[in-house]
């Protein structure tokens, strides 16, 4: 009688569990509140700067769309590139993301970010609204993120908006900016990407 | 006769200004047409010139500043922006912020005399709202007066023809602060006082960023292109008063970003 009744208790716990994951996705806000507390303990603990880079490189390679921020630096240049271009591109803009990502992030200490609202302006994204909170040095600022939502059980940042002003629109007109004074050479970039990577 | 000729020019840049293009008019589903770089050879070479200004004057004065302890530096900008909002209350009414006016001409009074010329900030603790500064430049491209061809003054950085247009209206009468001071007829406030307090606002304004600086010239590979990007952004957002961003992104470019 109580193996049976152990047996029906696991088998609804089994059922509960299943459905919570299916029904109730991570919402952008908790998600975004999970991954600025993930890089706070990073920031905050006590590891050498090159374990934090580490670390924060794992972060953004869990939660950062790195692939979709890459094309959108590229833009309308994209479609000029051929596969091998597109591959060699992929793979460096990778490697200069996440260096100059860490790098950005590892001279902070501390930081505490909260996490204040959200807007879902179409059904790919939601903007969620925070707080970094002033400190003796410097006064409170406000950063927005831009989070892909297109695939609820797979949220993905792909904007940073500090201020008002967006790092991945930066990116991209810093990119157009080398190509156009390459005359279009869009292996000028990848060079330039590839001399970032390396120094 | 002076007078005349810097009019002209204004009204010559203005009308080029104009047909340039619109940049005060943006929205999710239009995509807002880019600044032009016309001078970019030149801008560049001022852009270098600048930064080597900066290397060896300007980050070294605001590191020293920065050195002040926090409260004297806090009293600073606040006065610096107590000063401003004589700029941007006439500004506020050339847009039509009738309300934000009043806001900023209580909270002028307030500060100027509880406050003690603006050192603390009381009307921040009264539950005034959050001060947001205006020019002429702002007024014109809120008028849609189009940005026209971005470019790098000397020693003072990147503006844009109508931007440019803007800081010439404030010495042509447009700016209390600066007829007072040039034009006022009193002991206390001249034109060497005025020009102190432009060079303060500068040194502040450094200090607050030098982190940000030197992060971003650290991880950019064109620091000069990612300079007149983050401009340009800047004052788009201020032009529209936006708050939350969304409203002056294009969504365009992003729906076209299929990874997945």
């Amino acid at each position: 009688m109580l193996p049976k009744k152990i047996l029906t208790s696991l088998t609804f716990v089994i059922i509960f569990f299943s459905s919570i994951s299916k029904v109730y996705s991570i919402e952008a806000d908790v998600f975004v509140q999970s991954t600025v507390n993930r890089a706070a303990k990073t920031l905050g603990g006590n590891l050498t700067k090159e374990e934090r880079i580490e670390m924060l490189k794992k972060i953004a390679r869990d939660t950062v769309d790195i692939k979709g921020i890459g094309f959108y630096s590229l833009g309308a240049y994209k479609k000029n590139l051929n596969d091998d271009q597109l591959k060699r591109y992929v793979k460096v803009f990778s490697e200069y993301f996440l260096k100059s990502f860490s790098s950005r992030l590892a001279e902070y200490s501390n930081p505490e970010i909260d996490v204040v609202s959200k807007k879902k302006i179409n059904e790919n994204y939601t903007i969620v609204s925070s707080i970094l909170v002033s400190t003796e040095s410097r006064p409170e600022v406000k950063i927005e993120w831009r989070v892909y939502t297109k695939n609820p059980d797979n949220l993905l940042i792909r904007d940073l908006i500090i201020e008002g002003l967006s790092l991945a629109r930066t990116q991209k007109e810093e990119f157009s900016s080398i190509i156009n004074s390459n005359d279009g050479d869009i292996e000028a970039l990848i060079r330039n990407l590839s001399e970032f990577v390396t120094k | 006769m002076k007078k005349i000729l810097t009019i002209s020019l204004i009204a010559i840049m203005l009308t080029t200004s104009v047909s340039a293009d619109t940049d005060g008019e943006n929205n999710l589903s239009k995509k807002p047409k880019p600044v032009k770089d016309c001078f970019e050879k030149l801008n560049r070479a001022t852009f270098s010139l600048n930064m080597s200004l900066d290397k060896a004057i300007f980050k070294p004065v605001a590191k020293g500043y920065r050195s002040l302890p926090s409260p004297v530096r806090t009293g600073t900008s606040n006065a610096l922006n107590n000063i401003s909002s004589l700029l941007t209350i006439p500004n506020n009414i050339l847009q039509g912020e009738f309300k934000a006016a009043g806001v900023n001409v209580g909270r002028l009074a307030i500060n100027t005399t509880v406050g003690i010329l603006g050192i603390f900030d009381v009307a921040e603790k009264m539950g005034f709202s959050e001060y947001e500064k205006e020019d002429y430049g702002q007024t014109l491209g809120k008028w849609g007066v189009g940005a026209g061809c971005y470019v790098v003054i000397p020693v003072l950085g990147p503006s844009t023809v109508r931007d440019t247009v803007g800081s010439f209206l404030n010495v042509l009468g447009g700016d209390p602060y600066y007829n007072i001071s040039t034009h006022g007829n009193n002991e206390y406030l001249t034109d060497k006082v005025y020009m102190t307090t432009k060079v303060i606002s500068g040194v502040d304004f450094r200090a607050k960023n030098l982190e940000s600086i030197d992060n971003l010239e650290k991880n950019s590979m064109d620091f000069y292109a990612s300079v007149r990007s983050l401009y340009l952004q800047d004052r788009q957002q201020k032009i529209n008063n936006s708050n939350p961003t969304i409203e002056i992104m294009y969504e365009g470019d992003w729906e076209e970003v299929q990874s997945q």
